[in-house]
Order: structure tokens, then sequence, then C-alpha cells
């Protein structure tokens, strides 16, 4: 009975601090397990990411509207509009006879193209007298327009050899200047499905975990939570661990689908792959866990993790050409685990880089993660003052 | 020979000894110099008003608040400094709900072990569950339990790893009376075993099942000890009166010189004030009314604790 508590406490078993991590792990897993519209977004949001990203938000996008102004009716005249729709660029929805209705529906947006074969165009060619054919392109969205643009001039020509009259023809002049030149298949899903992986990863990871303690404290279980023994560090590996295992389930399923259904290579280590993603995605969980012990409540923590976020998108190098930025965008980007990531996943998946290969981005993510983890434990507060 | 307990040899049969504890937030004082002493093994009643400072208190002698000023220990810890100890040994169970609602009972309780570091998790709250009646119940989720089932729920999730003090912040409001008087029993049967128990209620009844109480008002302890002690301490004369017409008859007596306070009961009204002789005074005239019977009593605890917190509301507003 009058056993004093400073001999009790001795009694403390081994491993506390694991068994308390333990406990907040198994905690953390059941709620996810109950909560049956987080778990279905655990897998609908990649796929969904992945399907819209594939195919149809495709950056070189094909059978754009074209317009024609046929002034003549000629066999190389259909020759040509025939090698253009070969191309699957173009789509012929108009015909027009005149100049005015030609500049109309380029203007009012209702084609993205306009191709007009002038008249005389067969005799000029046959003459040599290099005759234009012109092609007004709404280049207002270069990236619809860019890669039409760029397989015009090539694919225009190779008509004008298959056909029999052009033997001693040379090509007629076209200005196109040529984006997808590495890439003649235009093939954007190559590069686009390791960039998803970080992407996708970023912003589930970082919205798990965001809301993990602002949730405790709005539904009150903060106050018994906290006054139970248990420390910051362990709160903070017992929400993160389970969700270490979703991220790694999510990048296999992007990663899984990106070589089956767009047959994206993985030429590097799969064990590496494997590796540094569970790094990414632990890094990105204790970014999210930062925020939720920072906010106030869970609209908050949502709205730092869209600040946080946006500039992932735009300076990770996943929008831009990282190299293409001026050197305070790199700076900034430098300080973010996802650019560092996808320099990872490319590498690995499209260029068969090695760990060793990689050693710099890996320990820039190893220690974005402790920088992160460290602000997260140091920042949990321990009383609701 | 309590105020003698010092930090270094903590008194083996007092639970909570704090000195002049205060906290605001931000410039407004909740809980002013308050001191309290709470023997091993009581039922300490804590009573006040709403918004009088009872769950500040309570957070900040399990170190979930950090008083602005005061000192003190509990179970022998300082307050300020081992919060992490008093964590160990001390079950608190919070006003509002505070386990998961999307986890079952046998969850909520195997979680509680597993933090505690018991040695059978499993078992412990298969054994918990027996004990509060719950079988059957284990895998419905708790936020489904109706609301007497969810405290008696807390009040287990709280006893589970063996503490020495519990704190328990209203455990039985919005609890039926069956389950209320279930609820005291078992809190009798805990601190027979050698628990000490603080709870704060606004129920008189509960009070008068308490060891000691406590009341605050104000974030000031006005008066405390047993409810004998409180209600002579009080000093007040009451008068119960039976009658027809009451309800004029109260508004007559109120504000009266030596009454402090008239009530009504049930059929019939009391009437208190400090002032024995300016209250006799002012009766005299309605004592001799026939269709009156007036009888001097015991004011209740009730009649006390207005009377306290209606002057506290004269010094402090
Ligand atoms: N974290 C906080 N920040 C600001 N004010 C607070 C905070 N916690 C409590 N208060 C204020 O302090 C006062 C005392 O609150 P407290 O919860 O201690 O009262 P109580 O006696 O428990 O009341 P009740 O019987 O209603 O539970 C209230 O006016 C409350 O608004
Ligand atoms: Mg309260």
């Amino acid at each position: 009975m009058s056993i004093t508590p400073r001999m009790a406490e001795r009694r403390e078993p081994p491993f506390g601090a694991l068994r308390r991590t333990f406990a907040m792990l198994v905690k953390e897993f059941i709620q996810l397990k109950r909560d049956r519209v987080s778990f279905a977004m655990i897998v609908m949001i990649p796929v969904m990411q992945l399907l819209l990203f594939g195919y149809a938000i495709n950056t070189t996008p094909r059978h754009l509207p074209t317009a024609v102004l046929l002034q003549e009716d000629s066999d190389l005249a259909r020759s040509v509009l025939k090698a253009l729709q070969n191309t699957a660029y173009f789509r012929f929805t108009h015909q027009v006879r005149t100049v005015e209705e030609f500049d109309n529906l380029l203007q009012s947006g209702t084609v993205l193209f306009g191709v007009e074969i002038p008249r005389g165009f067969e005799r000029a060619v046959r003459r040599g007298e290099h005759p234009a054919l012109l092609v007004a392109a709404d280049a207002t969205d270069p990236v619809a327009s860019g890669s039409a643009m760029a397989a015009l001039g090539r694919i225009t020509e190779t008509a004008l050899m298959h056909d029999r009259v052009a033997g001693d023809v040379v090509p007629p002049p076209f200005e196109v200047r040529a984006h997808a030149r590495y890439n003649p298949a235009g093939a954007s899903q190559l590069n686009i499905v390791p960039g998803l992986t970080g992407t996708i990863l970023t912003l589930t990871m970082l919205i798990f975990t965001a809301l993990s303690v602002t949730r405790e404290l709005e539904r009150g279980t903060m106050e018994a939570l906290l006054s139970m023994p248990i420390r910051p560090v362990e709160v903070m590996m017992g929400k993160i661990i389970p969700y270490v295992l979703i991220g790694f389930v999510q990048a296999a399923l992007i990663i899984g689908l990106g070589t089956s259904l767009f047959g994206v290579p993985i030429y590097g280590s799969l064990m590496a792959l494997a590796l540094l993603s569970t790094l990414f995605i632990t890094s990105m969980l204790a970014v999210g866990y930062t925020f939720s012990t920072l906010a106030q409540n869970q609209l908050q923590a949502m709205q730092m993790s869209m600040m946080f976020f946006l500039p992932n998108i735009l300076l990770s190098g996943f929008m831009f050409p990282f190299a293409g930025m001026p050197g305070w965008a790199q700076w900034i980007g430098e300080a973010l685990p996802l650019t560092h990531y996808l320099r990872i996943v490319r590498a690995i998946m499209l260029k068969g880089a090695t760990l060793e290969n990689l050693r710099y981005d890996s320990l820039m993510l190893l220690g974005l993660t402790l920088f992160a983890m460290t602000i997260a434990v140091t920042r949990f507060r321990r009383t609701l003052d | 020979m309590q105020s003698v307990a010092t930090l270094e040899t903590p008194a083996t049969d007092i639970a909570i000894d704090v000195h002049g504890l205060s906290k605001s937030f931000g410039s407004r004082k909740v809980v002013s110099d308050l001191s309290m002493q709470v023997k091993r093994g009581a039922i300490y009643g804590f009573l006040g008003p709403n918004g009088s400072g009872k769950t500040t208190t309570i957070r900040m002698l399990c170190g979930l608040l950090t008083p602005d000023s005061g000192e003190g220990t509990c179970l022998g810890y300082n307050i300020r400094t081992e919060a992490d100890k008093i964590r160990r040994h001390v079950g608190y169970m919070t006003q509002r709900f505070s386990l998961y609602q999307d986890l079952s009972v046998r969850e909520n309780l195997e979680f509680v072990a597993r933090l505690y570091g018991l040695t059978s998790p499993r078992r412990a709250a298969r054994d918990m569950i027996t004990r509060l009646g719950l079988n059957g119940r284990e895998e419905q989720l708790a936020g489904e339990l109706s609301g007497g089932w969810k405290q008696r729920l807390a009040l287990g999730a709280c006893t589970l790893p063996s503490p020495k003090l519990l704190l328990l912040d209203e455990p039985t409001a919005g609890v039926d009376p069956k389950a209320r008087r279930e609820f005291w029993n078992e809190i009798h049967a805990l601190a027979a075993d050698g628990l000490t128990v603080l709870v704060s209620t606004h129920y008189m009844d509960e009070a008068e099942r308490c060891h000691e109480i406590a009341y605050i008002a104000y974030g000031q302890l006005l008066t405390h000890g047993t409810v004998q002690e409180v209600i002579a301490h009080s000093a007040l004369i009451t008068y119960t009166v039976n009658g027809a017409q009451l309800n004029g008859l109260q508004a007559e007596l109120a504000g009266k010189p030596g009454i402090d306070m008239v009530a009504p009961f049930g059929n019939s009204l009391h009437v208190s004030g400090r002032d024995e002789q300016a209250l006799e005074a002012s009766i005299a005239h309605y004592r001799a009314r026939s269709d009156l019977t007036w009888e001097r009593s015991e004011p209740s605890l009730e009649d006390v604790f207005i009377e306290l917190m209606n002057r506290a509301q004269d010094n402090f507003r």
C-alpha cells in the first residue's frame, strides 16, 4: 500500500519505446482499415492519376481539328492532305472556299490548324517553282500545336517523295521548329510515369500524415493521449510507419501499371528503386507530419500541404526542365525531396543508374527526412498550453 | 503535519499537494492562487459552476497544462518537472469522451494496455471488459456506445494500467441515475483498494458521496472539507417555508435585508441568510401568517454553494 512511487517506477518493462510505438502503430492501422474512403483513395488516386496523365492528358495531342482551303483539286493536293491525315495529328473537320472563312475558323478557335492548297499548286511543283503550302497554326497553346508542327515538314516531304511526279522536286519551304526531335513517336508517358510516381506519392503521403495529429486534436483524443506515457518520437513513428507500407504499395502500383500499360522500362536495379522510394515516402510522411504538429486544425494542415505541394510540382523538374530554371528556383528545388526523387526514379528506370551514381540525391533525401523529423519531434507539444 | 510535506520527502499519505496554482489564458485569469491537499485513498469531490476552472486545475495536476505560478506534487512527483512519472501512475478521464470512436471497445482497451506496457494486453482488455460488464459489446465501435456505456468504458480505460490516482472530470455528465449509482459504486470500490480519486461534478448527491469536497468559483477555491464541515462553515441560517402561493412570497422576500437567498425546493421555499438578526427581523412579519409554516433547517449543500457563488460574484465582478 505505502510503496513509494519512486520505487515502483523501476518496474518499467524493457523495450518501452518500441512497445509504445507498436501500440500506436496498431491503432493507426485499425483506424485506417475502418476509414473505407481513405482506404479506397490509396488505390484510386494513383490509378486514376496515372490513367488520366497517361491517356487523357497526352502532352502530344493528336487528331486536332483542321480546316482545309482547297483551291485546286489535283492528285498532288489530295496526296498531301492524305499524308497530313496519316500523321494522326490532323483531323480535317472543315473544308472552306474563301480565305475569310478560313481565318474566321482559326480566330474563333474552332480549328487549331488551317491548310491552304493554292491554285496551280501541282503545276508549280512540276515546274520546280517551290510553291508555298500554307499551314497556319493556332500557336496560343504551344503544347497543343508544337508536336504537330514538328511533324508537318517531315511528313509532307515524305508524301511528296512517294508521289511519282516528285522525282526531281525540292521540298516546299516550311518553317517548322522541331521540338520533339529526340522523341519522334511523341511518347510522353516515358517521362511522365517516373515523374508521376513522385508527385502522386508526394500528394498522398503528405495528406495522410498532415491530418494525423490535428485529427486527434479536433476529435479530443489528443488530451487522453498526452496524459499517457508516450513520447513524441513514439507518436511520430507510430503514425508514420503504417503509411510507409501504404506508400510502398502505391509506388509499386504506379510503377507496375506504368511498365505494363505504357511499356516504360526499368533498366536499373529494382532493389535500389524500392529502397530509395521507401526513403522518399518516409521523407514525405515526415514533412506531412511536421505540418500536422504546426497546424491548429485539419483545414490548416491541408492548406499547408497544398502550399508545399505547388512548388513541388513547379520547381522539382516535374513540369519544367530543371536545368532551364533560374538560379533561385533551382535552389528552392534542391530543398525539395521530390526534386531528388525525380532524378532518382528517372535515372534508375530510364537510364539504369546505380545507387553509386545517385549518392548525392540519396543523401539529400536522407538529410531532408531527418530535418523534417527533427522539427516534428521538437515542435510536438506535450501540453495543451 | 500535511504542510510539512516538502518536494524532497513526499508524504506518503498525501496524493495531491499543491500550493498557489495560477493559470491565465491570455488576459483572463482562470485559476488563481489555488491550493489543495488530497489524502491517499480519499474520494475528493471538486465542484464549481461552469467555467470556474475545474478542468484547468485537473489538467495542471497531471502535467497537461503548465501553471503560471505555484508549485506542488502529485503522488510525490513535482507537477512541473516530473510530468512523465505522473503520467505513468495517474489515470485521467477527460470531460469530453476521448477514446477512439472508430476503434472497438476491445481495441481501445488493448491500445491503452500496450501503451502502458502491460504484459498481456489482450488478457488485460478481456478482463476489463468482463469487469465493466461489456461482454458481447467488445467488438462494438466506441463511438456507437450509448452515453452511459461510453463513460464506463472511459473509466475502465483509465483504471486499466492500475493507477494510484484517478482524475475524473465530470464522469457522470449525461448518465442516467441507475448507471450513475453503479458508476459511483465502482469509484468507491476503487477507493477501497487504496486508489485516490479526484472527481469533478455538478451533482449535489454525488458531492455527498465524497469523503471530502472543494468548491471553486471564478478560479478561487472558496471552501473545502467534509460535507458537514462545508455546511457548518458556511454559517448559513436557513428556513424552510411550506404553504400556498409561495411564488408570490419568493418575490416579496428576495432582496430584503438579511435575506441572501430564496430558492424554491419542490413544494417548499428555502430562505437563507448569514446575518441571523437581520434575517429574523425580515421574516418576522411572514412567520405570523397562518397559511405558512416556517421551520428552521440545515442549509442544503446547494444552498451553500449558490450562496458562495453569489458572494464570489460580488467580489470578482
Ligand atoms: N485552452 C484554453 N484557452 C483559452 N481559454 C480557456 C482554455 N481552456 C479553458 N479556458 C477558459 O477557462 C475557463 C475555465 O475553464 P474550465 O474548463 O477549467 O472550467 P470548468 O470548471 O471545467 O467548467 P465546466 O464545468 O463547464 O467544465 C473557461 O472560461 C474557459 O473558457
Ligand atoms: Mg470542465
